[in-house]
């Protein structure tokens, strides 16, 4: 029963990811034209704490938090090409705004301020950082990670005594209602971003950035503003995401898996299109969820071969395969005619 | 009026002097051929002009303003646009939207999505790649793919371009083509730097040549002074003694 329930709402977000896709493919803005669809999409998702027992509303929140992670990561590293393994850093970043601030402030400024602070630090990693390319920015990105959990780790210790901190909870349909806010947010700005003259820059500074450069692009200044931008979802997301969790750790806050579930979620997917990450982190989530539960012990072994499978036998990812078969489809219907 | 004035333009790689005290000038409305043995700093040279390189010592001065140290995006956006050596394209993109990029970003002023689309159709229109606008510039041929990057540097509207190896790996007919091309943009009205091997054309088409050999600037004038001249003729084919023994 929850299962269904969750499936219909995983469907639900699907959808509208799909139609940002659309709707980015249009010559002329003409997006009211589903518009419609959309908003029952959204009533779906909306409503799901009023019709769905409360595990299926805290399954699709921890779904939520891999799908905001994946799609804020790919509308960055995607086009260009800078595979950033900071995804943990901003996510933990949020998490310790909520330990820090929870008790004494609401939950939206906290979750607001975990997400600024998260674009402060990533301006600042881009702007030391964002000239190196290759192995060298994805080797930094990691090391900050690391760098933070250490830094943490001496500072709890020398001056608060203990390791850990306890979060204030929130209600879990609160927590649920502000992911999915956070996630209608992301995909407006992921639109925006493809959308607008600089989703071009980021192409072509994933493909030759010597050459942008050559071209009038400010290649700094695209590449710093667009990573800080695109973390701020993933801070606000560690910041409601720790209200669930109630206490944490270093460890547990900046848990490197945070930096490498996105990256495979986003090349399952397949990154040539805004659904891609999507389908990615929802199957791979939800796979998760599940086998986590069931096979605690197989679960990681099997994503590490599906990621194995997809790169040699699917480059573009998930949205290789759907386009591959539409134009089957297509194709065959062009026969028929 | 000079366009472009380099005094004492210098880059060291290391030891090694790439470009050494170099003084040039481009006046505008002319073609200015840049020759030389390979290694010679050719393009070093054009690296410095268009910033991705910074002299050192040495000033660069573009109508007037002292642009060294500029980033490559503003001097492009001042006007001044290039090619490169080995062709640039933005492979996954279209013919159409590689042109784009140059009129949506390079002109220095705040263009509309619009008018820079009529931009990039007008400058394939110029070069003669119209016909292709929709394919994906990995696709192109080299002569197109060159053709594509003199495309995408017009639309950025320069005042000055500077063309590296333009028609190196082309066959005759495509140096024809492009020889007629550059005589096409001058028309326009913009200043050309040029950097070829290809005689036949340099010849042709520069109004004066300066022939750079390890660094240095051994010789500048007209192609008939510079085919004339014994330091040329020497760093290209040998010395007399040389040839005879």
């Amino acid at each position: 029963m929850e299962d269904l329930m969750v499936g219909i709402n995983l469907l639900a977000i699907l959808y509208i990811s799909w139609f940002v896709d659309w709707a980015l493919k249009q010559k002329k803005s003409k997006a009211w034209l589903f518009s419609g669809l959309v908003l029952i999409m959204l009533a779906v998702l909306i409503t799901l704490p009023y019709y769905g027992p409360t595990y299926s509303y805290i399954m699709l929140t921890g779904i939520l938090m891999y799908l905001i992670l994946t799609v804020s990561w790919s509308i960055f590293s995607g086009p260009t090409g800078y595979i950033s393994l900071a995804p943990a850093a901003f996510f933990g970043v949020g998490i310790y705004t909520s330990a820090i601030l929870g008790k004494e402030f609401p939950v939206l400024i906290v979750v607001l301020f975990g997400g600024l602070l998260s674009v402060a630090l990533a301006a600042f990693v881009g702007a030391i950082t964002l000239r190196l390319r290759g192995i060298y920015f994805i080797v930094f990105t990691f090391g900050l990670v690391l760098l933070i959990i250490s830094v943490l780790l001496w500072y709890e210790i020398k001056f608060t005594g203990t390791r850990g901190r306890f979060i204030v909870a929130a209600e879990n349909d609160m927590i649920y209602y502000i992911m999915l806010g956070i996630m209608v947010l992301l995909f407006i700005t992921g639109y925006l971003i493809k959308r607008s003259k600089y989703g071009l820059a980021l192409q072509t500074i994933g493909q030759n950035e010597e050459a942008a450069a050559h071209m009038g692009i400010n290649v700094n200044a695209v590449k710093i503003a667009v990573f800080a931008i695109t973390s701020i979802f993933m801070g606000m997301a560690g910041a409601i995401m720790a209200m669930r969790w109630t206490y944490l750790d270093p460890y547990s806050a900046f848990d490197v898996f945070r930096s490498f579930l996105p990256v495979l979620m986003a090349i399952f997917g397949g990154m040539k299109r805004f659904y891609g990450p999507v389908l990615g982190a929802v199957i791979l989530a939800f796979l998760e969820e599940k086998l986590l539960t069931e096979f605690p012990y197989y679960y990681k072994l099997s994503f590490g071969i599906v990621l194995i499978l997809v790169i040699i036998y699917l480059p573009d990812g998930l949205v290789g395969l759907v386009e591959k078969f539409t134009r089957r489809i297509q194709g065959v219907k062009r026969a028929g005619a | 009026m000079r366009v472009l004035e380099g005094e004492k333009v210098t880059k060291y790689f290391g030891g090694l002097a790439a470009v050494s005290e170099v003084d040039f000038y481009v006046e505008q409305g002319e073609i200015l051929g840049l020759i030389g043995p390979n290694g010679a700093g050719k393009t070093t040279l054009f690296n410095l002009i268009s910033a991705a390189l910074v002299p050192k010592p040495g000033t660069i001065k573009f109508k007037g303003v002292n642009i060294t140290g500029f980033k490559p995006y503003k001097i492009c956006r001042m006007g001044v646009a290039r090619t490169f050596q080995t062709a640039k394209i933005f492979a996954n993109l279209s013919v159409f939207e590689n042109v784009k990029v140059g009129s949506f970003f390079g002109t220095g002023t705040s263009v509309s999505a619009a008018e820079s689309a009529r931009v990039a159709q007008e400058q394939l229109e110029f070069v003669g790649l119209a016909g292709v606008s929709r394919v994906p510039a990995r696709d192109l041929t080299l002569s197109h793919q060159k053709r594509l990057e003199v495309a995408r540097a017009l639309a950025t509207q320069p005042e000055l371009l500077l063309l590296d190896e333009m028609m190196a790996g082309l066959n005759q007919t495509e140096v024809a083509e492009s020889m007629e091309l550059i005589k096409r943009i001058r028309a326009k009205g913009i200043t050309i730097v040029m950097i070829e091997h290809v005689m036949k054309a340099i010849m042709n088409v520069c109004d004066r040549i300066i022939v750079l050999h390890h660094g240095k600037k051994i010789a500048e004038g007209t192609p008939t002074e510079i085919v004339n001249s014994p330091t040329v003729i020497e760093v290209y084919l040998g010395e007399k003694s040389d040839a005879g023994s």
